[in-house]
């Protein structure tokens, strides 16, 4: 599987899937969770981030979300963007079938 | 084709009722998620990068146009309208949610589908030709020995928690279709000089990180012993099949560390006991039972010639290529098989709309006896086409985008979901298809480049078959940028052959450009009348080496 994360990412957030529908949401500042990276809660270094997934374990036990785990971003002008190939489609939704789904919606990630 | 009776329907709808529990307790929080996903699993429900993902078993590919509408109606109304055709000739849903599965399930029940063991370590969907009961030089309908595996396989206690998955091919000609020698288990239909059918049984293939060629074990096993044999094959593999170590425990691995030799000694073994007290004996009644379902459909007698279409070729130079490329030759005069490409120029290998579905459903209905097959190298067949009614044919299709005129051809590619919707892959394929696909998109500079496969696959589990492309290209993940890896000289058919690498990988910006420089290479070396796969053969990898990193 490709690698969610690096060792020494500065920026990192935390992502699940919804255990209702799958759907790719994103754990927030109040333990809460959003379909949008944009409202994700970024953690700066290590300790913040492990702080931070240790937030959503609460949300895995009363059956919220499935499989939470931290991955890298960087902070930029235009908002949150996820480090790797792998998490930018799970954010923005495949990049074939640009026609529908979330793709269609951020059609601007893809570029 | 085969129907249901009342045992088959009852056992799945039974599992959906039992699912449906499984499911209300997960969401409930009764069951944990390491308790629920070996259930969902059983039942074809994945979790993948964006949704859940659901499996169909299509057993051997076959379909009534009914359950295609089916399929179909399932796309629009739990999906977001269309579905993904495997290369085990099933079909995947991309984004049903876990509150409506077991709804779907119970909607495709009634057209006695199901997804059941199309995940988990046991015995999974039989795969076959799908040229069954058309194909010329057939000694018997694959399908046949097919549905008696699946009745047998399907819930079968002993092999319900193999060391890993199982896989079994089926073929009933000479000419391979559908793998059978990168299989788990391939099973040869052969005749002996008595005209008796029996089985030729191949063990130890297979594709993932490891890929192997199956070694044949069993040169005549008869008809009413091959469940007794297949037994015997499993009970070894259960019981040296390694479990310690996921990448070691397919029966390949197991094949490979004991040999051949002592493989076919350990299972004609087993074979004996088994006999002695008081093997599974397949009752020929039963066969034919199942027979009947496969009889040949009521052909017309028809001249083998078609004037209608003979005059339709000459008129329509897209319906003359068309039929140069997606037709093959049927075993009953005045008809042929059409084979529908899924391989649109620029499309996603596999995927198929919900009114592309209805569409081909209303089209095998009126034209190929209500039915269809689903292809290993995702595409569609209708088996049973008038040679009058082709033209025809190509019209409905095309009306649909179905018509695409590239079976066998570098446009065909097949091509696994890759990083765009797969959790364990690596880099993405179907862009890298598309492509591929775009850059050959002349239809006249693809027939002058002749019969050429390439497989794409996302990641090391080879989904999309790459070992065994004529052109295989591997993506692969570097430090978080994707890289394709290719392998030249694979082959899935007769003369089955793992690709060899190449050498370097190269970006997703260099590797359309590296595909044209092997086929331009091919072009310049080959003799008359070879096909890619025979110049490979005749040159070996040197000549493509050299002019791929030439200007490295």
């Amino acid at each position: 599987m490709a690698q969610h994360t690096r060792k020494g990412a500065q920026f990192q957030a935390v992502t699940a899937n919804r255990l209702s529908d799958g759907i790719v949401v994103y754990l927030t500042a109040d333990a809460g969770w959003s379909e949008s990276l944009q409202d994700a809660a970024v953690a700066e270094g290590k300790e913040a981030a492990e702080a931070l997934l240790a937030k959503a374990a609460p949300t895995v036990e009363n059956n919220t979300v499935v499989e939470p785990y931290l991955f890298e971003v960087a902070r930029e002008e235009s908002g949150i963007r996820a480090a790797s190939v792998r998490e930018t489609i799970r954010q923005a939704g495949p990049t074939v079938r640009l026609d529908l789904g979330k793709q269609a919606e951020l059609s601007g990630v893809h570029g | 084709m085969y129907r249901y009776d009342e045992f088959d329907q009852q056992i799945v709808n039974e599992r959906v009722a039992q699912f449906r529990g499984q499911v209300a307790r997960r969401l409930s929080g009764e069951l944990t998620e390491d308790e629920f996903k070996p259930l969902r699993l059983m039942n074809g429900v994945y979790l993948q990068l964006h949704a859940y993902m659901l499996r169909v078993a299509i057993p051997y590919g076959t379909l009534s146009s009914r359950q295609l509408r089916m399929l179909a109606h399932l796309g629009r109304k739990y999906d977001r309208g269309y579905g993904h055709f495997t290369t085990r000739q099933n079909l995947q849903y991309n984004w049903p949610a876990l509150k409506d599965m077991p709804d779907l399930l119970a909607e495709l029940a009634t057209v006695e589908m199901h997804a059941i063991q199309t995940s988990g370590n046991c015995i999974r969907n039989v795969t076959s030709d799908q040229y069954a009961g058309a194909a010329k030089a057939e000694i018997e309908d694959p399908r046949i020995i097919s549905e008696v595996i699946r009745q047998w396989s399907t819930f079968h206690p002993e092999f319900s928690f193999l060391p890993r998955k199982f896989k079994i091919a089926v073929s009933g000609t000479p000419d391979d279709r559908a793998a059978i020698r990168v299989h788990d288990i391939g099973i040869q239909i052969v005749q002996d000089a008595k005209g008796n059918v029996g089985y030729e049984v191949y063990v130890g293939g297979g594709l993932g990180r490891t890929p192997m060629i199956g070694k044949k074990i069993g040169d005549f096993v008869p008809k009413e012993d091959l469940l007794a044999y297949l037994e015997a094959v499993m009970r070894v593999y259960n019981m040296y099949g390694r479990r310690d170590n996921i990448y070691k425990a397919r029966i390949k691995i197991l094949v490979h560390e004991i040999g051949a030799e002592e493989m076919k000694r350990q299972v004609e073994a087993e074979f004996a006991a088994l006999k002695k007290e008081g093997a599974l004996h397949l009752p020929l009644e039963e066969v034919a039972r199942i027979e009947a379902y496969f009889r040949p459909p009521a052909f017309e007698e028809l001249p083998n010639e078609s004037t209608e279409l003979n005059k339709a070729v000459l008129a329509d130079s897209g319906f003359a290529n068309w039929v140069k490329s997606n037709i093959a030759e049927h075993k009953v005069p005045g008809y042929a098989i059409v084979n529908i490409s899924l391989k649109p120029i620029g499309g996603t290998p596999g995927d198929c709309s919900s009114d592309q579905m209805d569409a081909v459903a209303d089209i095998a209905e009126k034209y190929s006896f209500d039915e269809l097959r689903v292809t290993h190298e995702q595409n569609l067949t209708l088996a049973h086409v008038r040679k009058k009614d082709l033209h025809a044919v190509y019209e409905a299709l095309k009306k649909h985008d179905l018509a695409t005129a590239n079976i066998n051809l570098i446009t065909d590619q097949i091509a696994c979901p890759g990083l765009d919707y797969c959790a364990l892959a690596n880099a993405r394929s179907i862009p890298i298809a598309q492509r591929i696909s775009e850059r050959f998109a002349d239809i006249a500079r693809q027939h002058e480049i002749g019969e050429l496969k390439i497989n794409n696959s996302g990641c090391i589990n080879a989904c999309g078959h790459h070992h065994v492309g004529h052109i295989g290209i591997l993506g692969v993940d570097k430090k978080g940028v994707e890289y394709y890896q290719v392998t030249l000289g694979g082959a899935a058919d007769e003369k089955t052959a793992i690709g060899e690498i190449v050498g370097p990988a190269f970006t997703e910006g260099e590797i359309v450009d590296a595909i044209e420089k092997i086929v331009n290479t091919y072009l310049g070396t080959r003799q008359d009348g070879e096909r890619f796969i025979d110049t490979y053969r005749r040159v070996g990898i040197e000549p493509f080496k050299e002019n791929l990193y030439a200007a490295h």
